[in-house]
């Protein structure tokens, strides 16, 4: 077997008697595109919470690179290389769109206390600089100096994204990365997100739109009532009558 | 930030150095040149910017900073008494020391956030105003405050072989007393210092790091930030800055008294934030300027003096008038100061500054306008 990257270990979770998550067994190979989808609520977003310690799963791990990540604080886990695209935008609305991207750059590089906190702006050129061609690789090169909160929808999702990105995660979460967008903005986010996967990242991707799952993974989990129903190529997937039955009923592919 | 209000930066900290090197001039239309005031202005200016980088930059709301100033004015005193009468090494003592309080009570404060942060943060101050007052009396004298006395050793002094005269010595820098104008422009280069420190910092990627904590914590965390060292950097850089401003109170008037640190003085410098602009550069200054320069004038007015100004007025009138403004001015001018306040934060909340903007906005807009009417004009007319 390829090597696992993600190992999610029988993963329960639960709110107030709400089974959310139950035996979630889950496994992500190095450098392939996983999509899980499901319909809404199946919790789908709540796996994500658990990878990334917004949330401690009730009993089971979370294994990424041979690291425990259960009972981490997030910013650990960030700082292995587990980055969230979240599925409603988190961006930082009171700065532009430059320093939201300098940001998480700077935070991979300096996690804890340095001095060169309280160097100038122009020793970080090289921050800037990456800042600008992540800004532009998403088509937001225009708009750098602007404040990220007078952004379209569709434009804080390509943000956050590149917040995302900024970072050369080893693992990239992405929970429906182009909800929100014009089928325009859509395909033009397929394309980037085809390139970084030739350049090998692994990736995770929460997506209810089948053009965008089938023509970027690798593999597909279904996740319906807080379970894995279905694992598999998507071909695979495609035929199994149990996803036909929990989730493509209600949505054509 | 790589535009080029680099340069806009130095402008702007030009016209701040020469606008207060220049106070005594320019305030004297409005009788407020006499040292005693200005030291004041920069004082507080010191202390509010830098309760602005804490509460400016990151948003967490201090109501316990008054403590550092308090330390800093007993530290200044002491380095007074045990070693020489020269301000720099009190000024050095104080910001280091309040430094120190600022790193303990800012590691538990900031295990919290919001109103949990801002109580925590009272509670410390208000343990050190009860310490201060009465179990610490060998060290801050108590009730009646720590003094300079004949007796002290001085020991910098006494090697330097300074003569103790009959009097209390004066505070001063290599020999130049710090009282009355030279006390002034000692506290104007502090808080020309101060100030161009912390546009160092609202300017470096750390303010930007501090911003994006007030824009949004949670993210911060899911970024790869341990937020808290951050936050406590901040904590301890504006509680030294309160340190400085507590020493040089004591520069100008060597004692120090627990009064300093009551919470009445951490509220003073939380209004004087917000009035002039919080996490703006300039709002700080103007705002401890307003306040001190309204007390000055409103403090002053007694009954009497309030029954001269409605003598023209018949009795029965001139009675109900001087009842009246009397909520307003004398001890009451808190309730002044309240009012104010709340205007402010109602109509206002961005303070002073943002006044300004608005302002500057209507201008431009009005501009705008104007060409556009005029250019509908030259359409109308082909
Ligand atoms: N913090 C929470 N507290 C209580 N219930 C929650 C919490 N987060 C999620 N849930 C519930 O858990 C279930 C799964 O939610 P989740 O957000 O993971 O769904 P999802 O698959 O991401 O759905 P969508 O496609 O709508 O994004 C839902 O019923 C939701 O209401
Ligand atoms: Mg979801």
């Amino acid at each position: 077997m390829e090597n696992t990257v993600l190992h999610v270990a029988d993963v329960h979770k639960s709110f107030a008697g709400l089974h959310a998550l139950s035996d979630i067994d889950l496994s992500v190979r190095e450098g392939e595109t996983h999509a899980i989808i499901g319909p809404n609520g199946a919790g789908k977003s709540t796996l994500l919470n658990v990878c990334i310690g917004r949330l401690k799963p009730d009993t089971g791990h979370v294994i990424f690179n041979g690291e425990n990540l259960t009972g981490r604080a997030p910013h650990e886990i960030n700082q292995l290389g587990v980055v969230r695209v979240f599925q409603t935008p988190e961006i930082f609305p009171d700065l532009t769109l430059l320093e939201n991207v300098m940001v998480p750059i700077l935070a991979k590089r300096d996690g804890s206390f340095k001095m060169s906190w309280f160097r100038r702006f122009s020793s970080e050129l090289n921050v800037r600089n990456k800042a600008m061609g992540v800004l532009q690789d998403l088509g937001l090169g225009e708009f750098t100096n602007a404040m990220a909160t007078n952004l379209s929808r569709g434009d804080k999702r390509r943000l956050e994204l590149a917040m995302g990105l900024a970072q050369e995660p080893k693992l990239l979460l992405l929970d429906e990365p182009t909800a929100g967008m014009a089928r325009h903005d859509t395909n033009a986010t397929i394309d980037l997100l085809k390139k970084i996967k030739a350049g090998g990242m692994t990736k995770v991707i929460i997506e209810h739109d089948m053009h965008v799952v089938f023509s970027l993974a690798d593999r597909i989990s279904v996740l319906a009532g807080g379970r894995i129903i279905c694992q598999g190529t998507p071909e695979e997937v495609k035929n199994d009558p149990r996803v036909k039955e929990a989730y493509l009923g209600e949505e054509q592919v | 930030m790589f535009k080029p209000s680099a340069l806009s930066d130095w402008t702007l900290f030009i016209l701040f150095s020469a606008a207060i090197l220049t106070m005594p001039i320019w305030l004297a239309p409005l009788g407020a040149n006499y040292p005693d005031l200005m030291q004041k202005f920069a004082i507080f200016g010191i202390f509010a910017i830098g309760f602005n980088i804490l509460f400016g930059l990151t948003g967490y709301l201090s109501f316990g900073h008054a403590a550092f100033l308090g330390v800093g004015s007993y530290t200044a005193v002491w380095s007074f008494k045990l070693l020489t009468m020269n301000v720099i090494p009190a000024l050095i003592f104080s910001v280091i020391m309040a430094g120190v309080f600022a790193l303990v009570i800012g590691f538990v404060s900031l295990r919290r956030s919001g109103i949990y942060f801002s109580i925590l943060t009272l509670a410390f101050a208000q343990m050190s105003f009860n310490l201060a007052y009465s179990v610490l009396t060998p060290i801050t004298n108590g009730e009646s405050g720590l003094q300079l006395t004949l007796r002290d050793p001085r020991v910098l002094d006494a090697a330097a072989g300074v003569a103790v005269g009959r009097s209390l010595p004066s505070t001063n820098l290599f020999g130049l007393k710090m009282s009355g104008l030279p006390g002034f422009y000692i506290c104007a280069v502090m808080l020309i210092i101060a100030f161009f420190l912390s546009m160092r910092i609202f300017r470096s990627p750390f303010g930007m790091m501090l911003k994006a904590i007030k824009s949004n914590q949670t993210r911060m965390a899911y970024t790869g930030f341990n937020t808290r060292p951050y936050l406590l950097a901040a904590f301890v850089i504006s509680g030294m800055y309160a340190g400085l401003a507590g020493s040089l109170m004591a520069v100008t008037d060597p004692l120090a008294g627990a009064e300093r640190m009551q919470w009445t003085a951490s509220g003073e410098v939380v209004l004087m934030t917000i009035l002039g602009g919080a996490g703006t550069l300039i709002g700080p200054v103007l705002g401890s300027a307003i306040i001190k320069y309204a007390e000055n004038i409103f403090s002053a007015f007694n009954t009497s003096e309030l029954r001269q100004i409605f003598d023209f007025m018949p009795d029965g009138l001139q009675q109900v008038s001087v009842a009246v403004s009397s909520m307003f001015v004398g001890e009451a001018w808190h309730f002044t100061l309240g009012l104010t306040f709340m205007i402010v934060v109602i109509f206002l909340p961005g303070g002073i500054m943002e006044g300004f903007r608005r302002i500057g906005g209507l201008f431009r807009r009005s501009d705008a306008k104007a060409g556009k009417v005029e250019s509908s004009a030259a359409a109308a007319h082909s």
